[in-house]
Order: structure tokens, then C-alpha cells, then sequence
């Protein structure tokens, strides 16, 4: 690079730098955004109440909507699923060696729950609820923590009333001063200690994942000479010993391979609906995995896929009701099973629909698909799973 | 390359200390000669007889199978199900400071959404004189900015508050990754929307917001706003991946990860903080007594050694030996970092891999000769601040065992004699 060239450049940096600050001139891109717009996405409510829209609440309402959408991970009595959040209890616990923080214990302000509840929940099903819904449950999860009787109703007009116990459990970040000590800018560099014993071990505890194990794999598979593999095939193998924490990559594996070739995989065993042994549309099987999106926060299906909070559904179609292995399933769908229910098309259809008015507590806590063009394109994809 | 980071490079300083190790290294010399020749030397191999795959074999590259161990990993209790979870970067196996997009760590509170670029809106509304609407193609258009920024979980080293917990700097230290971002300043969005109706933007806020069904948003007070934040489209030479927020997001430098918004979709300035729930009930900092701080926003100057580690054993036995870590601070820029090969009675200065960069990871190396020995390895950070990393001992006495979020300590590997590393506290 010539000299004069770098001269140019500096001078145009230093230009483009001393104009930085003063570049408030506008540069005229994007677009005002309309009235409608902002309403859709400003819906963030603030400690004073800024945001929050009319309506109201009752427990008596909340506890319904409560055991139809969030029970399913937080509980029955908001008491928490394995390791799903637990949102009440734990008063009085902040200072213990095992803390329970619930909205009732630990959250400072009522808005951040009617905030999270109203833009974040369900898990899967975010962004559903009506105001009045979203009152009703923050008034049931506020009734389990025992901050209002149970004929509480909860509404705009009174939000700013209830008390939450841990407001002013919180101070600003101290650290400089509280931890001042830490600027000591030269530490010590020898005779820092006199002993040094090892007082913990990683791996008396035994809780690191079994990561070891790709490891291992991969030094077999360099021991054996790498002459012999075809490449590309070479590659698939790899991703397939690699199972160790590969969760995810096998999820994403098991889709790809039903996009690709859904037609292939339902040579049926068994003699079912006649339908199944025509080949499935993989227009609509491709339609259909994106509407399985919805069900993705609870249900794996495909190879490698796994109970979650949703049992799996590898063959589901015109399959028994409640028999996947190792899930628990509610109390009304094993009373389902027991009596005989078959998951043909038209019960799926129906059950999907609107799952809570099918089967009355059902853990299942989804809305329900209402196109019947998505409901009959979910079947399809879950279909070539069988 | 400048003359300074040339008078700073191993070959000059093993030269310098090589007359102290000349004993060690002709032994290892020795021992390498002792075999018989080399059948991959003396044999004509495949791969110099055969020939390879043409250039479209792989139209966009992975890594080669034999590193195909070099991965994020998650650790399956930590949380109910992946969708909302985190993986670790494998640290551990890294070099250099720039962490590859494909094995950064991923943080989702309702999963990886695809977010086409056609179909992304960024909204700045609020206390702003003309609320507005940009699409990505807009974004383009505005002058953008490259930097080097750290982006670290504020939980990372969460788990081992209470004590010696995950055998492995992957899972130990592996939420934090360091990327070069292109984007424009968030300044320069504000400025366009004109900040005009905010009046003093002394006590002011932005809200930042994501798209997805978790709708993350945090608050961000406005002079940091004004100050160093990104709003990123580029990571590395190319788009954001999905799993790090494509097509947009947010970097907020030296701040923990969770304010770096994903699926960025709203910016709104407002006159008091929203006090979220990941600003509230999460991202706050419990101390004993039970209050909480929170607002801990920087990151604390941090380091840890990278290898040898638990998942990095030193296979070589003594002799030469590399020690490398990584180091930052949420303050400023790296100035120093130094290594105890004894649980800190002793420390040695090591030496970076460049000079410390503002809010970015810096590498650095202990060129060092291996007794054969057992250590008790550490590293200990300093920044342009004079802030030293803290032991883990220093750091319960302020602040309890219950913090969760922003463990900086001091970490030990405990290297025994077969060259496996194992994870420990120490007195």
C-alpha cells in the first residue's frame, strides 16, 4: 500500500470519526410505524401499571385456566413438575442454603408476573390469552402463595393494591463499593499461602454428563485406519456414534429425514385404514411439520425422540391410546385407554380440535388446532412416522 | 505484526529460559528417536497416492470427522427440557479468541425460532419523536461498525457456587463465546427515530425485545444505550446463526448474555425500567442474608484455564508443556494474566496471545516445562480497571453461595501425575 494512499484513508477515518457524534442528521430510512402496529407489539406492562389493559380476574376462573394451561408443568397447585418452575411457597426461605423463589417469595412486583404471563406463557402456546385470562391466573397464582382470599378478583383497578412480600428485597448493584477490595490492582505473586489442601472434588460428586464417551468413540474410529471409509459415508457414520448429548442434532435429523422421503417410511405393518397404505402427500406432510411446530414444545417424534412433557408419538396414528412407555399419563386419558380409545384419524382430528373439550382434564394444555386444513396436515406428518 | 507482539513470541522467550530447560528438552529429544523408522514416513500412504474430494464435495464446510468430538454439549439435570436451556461452547479444545458460530454456546427461552430475513420488522417506539418501523433491508443501508465482543452467560460457573461440581472447563466455563460482529450502533436506530421527546435522557431506558414466544426483553438504562450497544446482523464473516438470534440481534459489550436480545424486534425508550421477569426474578443476585442485588450487569473480570483440563489431559508426559486459557472483563480490556502451578502460593505472569481487547476475549499462554508432577492449576485475570479475579474463597465471603449468576472465581484443575485433570476446590 502506497503512502499516499494510507494518508487518504487516515484522513477519511478521522472525518468519518469527528462526524460520529454529530451524525443526529437523519439518514430518512425506515418507515413511521402506524398506530396498530405500535398497539400489537407495545404490550409490556411496568411496575406503575403502565400497559396494563381493562379487564379482571377471578381465582375461582383462574384456578380453571390454570389447571387447563399451566398445570401441566407447574402443578395443580402451582407447586411445580420435576424441574419446572414451582411459582408458589418458599416464603421466608431467601436466606436459607437451598432458597425457594416463587412469584410469592421472590418476584418484587405483580406486574412482572401479569407481564411474563400475558407475553410468554403457555410454554408453546405464548401470546394466546385475553386479558381477563391473564387477571384470572395471576389472581390463582396469587391465591396459591395465600397473598388473596379466594374470592379475590384481580382487575386493573385494584392491581397496584396487592402487596408482594419481597418488594424491597433487592439492592442495586453494589459491587463496587461492597467488593472494593477486588481493585487491588498487585496481587500477590509469591508465598501467598503457607498450605494448600484439596477440599472438594468434581468428581467424587459424579454429576458431569457422559461426555467421555464421544471421546472414546472417536479414538476407536482413528485407531481403525481411516483409508477404509468411503467419505461422505464416513460423515453420516460419525454423526450417528457421536449419540452421546446429541439430543437435539437427532431431533433435527429425524425431521430432515421425513421431509426428504416421507413417502417411504409408511410401509405399513400393519393393516390399518386404507388411506395409510397410499402414499402420503409430502406437500402436506411439509405443511404438516410446520404446524407441528406447536406441538414441539411437548411431544418428540421421529428417531431418537424421547417422553418429554408430552409422551412420544412415533406411530401414533391408529395406535392405542396411552401406551408409550415410561410416561405418566393423566388420569383421564389411562381411563381412556383402559376402555378401548384408538387414536384412528377422526379421533385425533377430534381431539386436537380443542384437546380440553374432548377429554376433560386432560394433561394435554393445548389450545387446539382450529384449521382443519392444519389438523388434517399434522395427521399426515405424524403419519409418516408410522 | 507490530515489533512489540514480535518481542513477546514464544520462540524468543523459550530461547531466553532454554539454557534452565536444556536438560528436560534432550530428553524428550531422546525418546522420540528411540523407535524405529516411521512407517508413515517411510511407507507411501494412501493420501499421497489416491487422490481427495473435488471442491464441491462440500459446498459450505464442516470441521473434518476427526474433530467431530469438538462440540456443544448440555448437561441434562440443569434444566426441564431443552427448549428452554443452554449448551456449552467446548472451550477446552479451542485456540485463538474467536469462537466458530457452528460450536458457540446456545441460550433459548422458547427454543430457535426461523426468522426469514423478508419477514423481520425492527420497531423503535416510545419516548421517541417519530416511532418507527425498519425492515432488514433498511438496516443495511445505515453505516455499520465491526467489533470483537465476549458474550457471556451471566450464570456461567453457576452450578459451582456451592462447591467442585462439573468435571470439565467445557461445562465449567463453556457459556460465553467471542465473535466479530457487523452491525450498526444502536445510537445511530435511536438517532433516527430522534430522542428529542425523551427529554433528559439522564433517568432514561430502552426496552429491548425479542421475537420469539419467550418475548425476552430487558432494560437497558440509556447511557449504555447511547454508549457501545450493537444491533448485529453479521457474526464471523456471515449471517447470525439461528440459534444465536439470525437475522438480528443484539450486543450489549462486557454485559451478561441475556440482555443481548435475540430476534431483536423492539426497541422502546421509556422513563422507568420494566422490570421484567429476566430482570427480576432471574438475572438477580442473591447474597446471604436473602436480599438480592440486582442491575449486576458488568461481567467481572474472569479467566480459566483452557488446558490441560478434565476434558484436556496432557498425553505427553513432562517436558515441554503449554499452558493456555482464556481471559475478560465486562470493564475493559484484559491487561494481565498470571498462572499458579501450585494453588496459588506461587503465580507466574503468562503471556497473551495479543494485547487485551475491550470487552472481548484474550488468549493467553504459560510456555512451561512439566516435572511430571502433580498441579494445582490456576489462573488469575487483571483488567485496565486493576480489578483482580477473586478466589472463590474471596468471593462466598461477599457474596454468599446462593448467587447463582456471576461466579468470576479463581478456578483449580488438579493435574496428576498420569496427566488427567480433574476439577477441585482448594483451601
Amino acid at each position: 500500500m502506497s503512502k499516499y494512499r494510507k494518508l487518504i484513508i487516515t484522513t477519511a477515518l478521522a472525518a468519518s470519526l469527528s462526524a460520529g457524534p454529530a451524525l443526529a442528521e437523519k439518514m430518512g430510512l425506515g418507515r413511521p410505524a402506524l398506530p396498530e402496529e405500535v398497539a400489537a407489539w407495545n404490550i409490556d406492562v411496568s411496575p406503575d401499571g403502565t400497559g396494563l389493559p381493562d379487564g379482571s380476574g377471578s381465582v375461582e376462573d383462574g384456578e380453571v385456566l390454570f389447571s387447563d394451561y399451566c398445570a401441566v408443568c407447574h402443578g395443580e397447585f402451582a407447586e411445580g413438575v420435576d424441574n419446572w418452575p414451582k411459582l408458589a411457597g418458599g416464603g421466608g426461605t431467601l436466606a436459607d442454603k437451598d432458597p425457594l423463589k416463587t412469584v410469592g417469595s421472590y418476584w418484587p412486583y405483580l406486574s412482572t408476573t401479569w407481564d411474563y404471563v400475558h407475553r410468554s406463557m403457555p410454554f408453546g402456546n405464548a401470546q394466546t390469552l385475553k386479558p381477563d385470562e391473564v387477571y384470572a391466573i395471576v389472581a390463582y397464582i396469587l391465591y396459591s402463595n395465600d397473598l388473596v382470599e379466594d374470592d379475590f378478583v384481580l382487575s386493573k383497578d385494584n392491581f397496584l393494591d396487592v402487596e408482594m412480600p419481597n418488594k424491597d428485597g433487592f439492592i442495586i448493584d453494589d459491587r463496587e463499593t461492597a467488593e472494593a477490595q477486588f481493585w487491588k490492582a498487585e496481587p500477590c505473586m509469591t508465598d501467598c499461602k503457607e498450605t494448600v489442601e484439596i477440599t472438594m472434588e468434581a468428581a467424587v460428586l459424579d454429576v458431569t454428563p457422559e461426555e467421555t464417551k464421544a471421546r472414546k468413540v472417536q479414538e476407536m474410529m482413528d485407531a481403525t485406519n481411516p483409508a477404509n471409509k468411503v467419505p461422505g459415508a464416513a460423515n453420516k457414520a460419525d454423526e450417528a456414534s457421536n449419540a452421546a448429548p446429541a439430543t437435539e442434532a437427532a431431533t433435527e435429523t429425524a425431521t430432515d429425514t421425513a421431509t426428504e422421503s416421507p413417502a417411504a417410511e409408511p410401509a405399513a405393518e400393519e393393516p390399518a385404514a386404507p388411506e395409510e397404505t397410499a402414499a402420503l402427500d409430502p406437500a402436506l406432510v411439509a405443511k404438516g411439520e410446520k404446524v407441528f411446530r406447536k406441538c414441539k414444545a411437548c411431544h418428540q417424534v421421529g428417531d431418537g425422540a424421547k417422553n418429554r412433557t408430552g409422551p412420544i408419538l412415533n406411530g401414533i396414528v391408529g395406535h392405542a391410546a396411552g401406551t408409550a412407555e415410561g410416561f405418566r399419563y393423566s388420569k383421564v386419558m389411562k381411563e381412556a385407554a383402559d376402555g378401548g380409545l384408538v387414536w384412528t384419524e377422526e379421533e385425533l382430528t377430534a381431539f386436537l380440535t380443542k384437546p380440553s373439550k374432548y377429554m376433560k382434564k386432560t394433561k394435554m394444555t393445548f389450545a387446539g388446532l382450529k384449521k382443519d386444513d392444519d389438523l388434517e396436515a399434522v395427521i399426515a406428518y405424524l403419519k409418516s412416522f408410522n | 505484526m507490530s515489533d512489540s507482539s514480535k518481542a513477546k513470541s514464544p520462540s524468543r522467550r523459550q530461547f531466553l529460559s532454554g539454557a534452565a530447560a536444556a536438560g528436560a528438552g534432550a530428553v524428550a529429544a531422546t525418546a522420540a528417536r528411540a523407535a524405529g523408522p516411521d512407517p508413515l514416513i517411510t511407507e507411501v500412504q494412501d493420501w499421497a497416492t489416491a487422490t481427495g474430494e473435488g471442491v464441491d464435495a462440500t459446498p459450505y464446510g464442516m470441521p473434518i470427522r476427526f474433530e467431530s468430538d469438538v462440540r456443544r454439549r448440555n448437561v441434562g439435570w440443569l434444566t426441564a427440557d431443552t427448549i428452554s436451556s443452554i449448551n456449552f461452547t467446548p472451550i477446552h479444545a479451542l485456540d485463538g479468541t474467536i469462537t466458530p458460530q457452528g460450536c458457540a454456546f446456545e441460550r433459548h427461552h422458547s427454543g430457535a425460532i426461523e426468522l426469514r430475513k423478508e419477514d423481520y420488522r425492527l420497531m423503535i417506539n416510545g419516548l421517541v419523536d417519530t416511532p418507527l418501523v425498519f425492515t432488514y433491508a433498511d438496516l443495511e443501508r445505515f453505516p455499520r461498525e465491526n467489533h470483537v465482543y465476549f458474550c457471556e452467560c451471566a450464570a456461567n460457573t453457576g452450578m459451582e457456587w456451592a462447591g467442585a461440581q462439573l468435571n470439565g472447563a467445557q461445562f465449567t466455563h463453556g457459556m460465553i463465546h467471542n465473535m466479530e460482529y457487523a452491525g450498526v450502533s444502536l445510537r445511530t436506530l435511536l438517532q433516527e427515530a430522534g430522542l428529542g421527546a425523551a427529554g433528559d435522557l439522564k433517568d432514561k431506558w430502552v426496552y429491548v425485545e425479542g421475537a420469539d414466544a419467550s418475548s425476552n426483553g430487558r432494560s437497558i438504562p440509556m447511557d449504555k444505550a447511547l454508549d457501545d450497544v450493537l444491533v448485529a446482523f453479521k457474526a464471523n464473516g456471515e449471517a447470525l446463526r439461528k440459534e444465536h438470534g439470525y437475522p438480528v440481534r443484539l450486543c450489549v459489550p462486557g454485559w451478561e448474555g441475556n440482555m443481548w436480545v435475540k430476534w431483536l424486534r423492539r426497541i422502546e425508550v421509556v422513563d422507568q425500567p420494566v422490570q421484567s421477569r429476566e430482570e427480576t426474578s432471574k438475572y438477580t443476585d442473591t447474597l446471604a442474608d436473602g436480599t438480592s442485588r440486582k442491575w449486576t450487569w458488568a461481567m467481572d473480570a474472569k479467566s480459566v484455564v483452557t488446558s490441560p483440563s478434565p476434558q484436556s489431559p496432557i498425553k505427553h508426559g513432562k517436558g515441554p508443556l503449554v499452558i493456555t486459557g482464556l481471559a475478560w472483563s465486562g470493564r475493559g480490556a484484559i491487561k494481565r494474566v498470571d498462572v499458579s502451578k501450585d494453588g496459588g502460593k506461587t503465580w507466574e505472569t503468562a503471556r497473551l496471545g495479543a494485547p487485551g481487547e475491550k470487552m472481548a476475549l484474550s488468549r493467553f499462554y504459560l510456555d512451561t516445562e512439566w516435572d511430571g508432577e502433580e498441579m494445582l492449576l490456576q489462573s488469575r485475570a487483571m483488567d485496565e480497571t486493576g480489578y483482580v479475579q477473586p478466589t472463590k474463597t474471596e468471593l462466598r465471603d461477599v457474596r454468599g453461595e446462593n448467587s447463582i449468576y456471576h461466579n468470576n472465581c479463581i478456578q483449580t484443575w488438579w493435574v496428576k501425575p498420569n496427566g488427567e485433570a480433574e476439577n477441585v476446590e482448594v483451601s
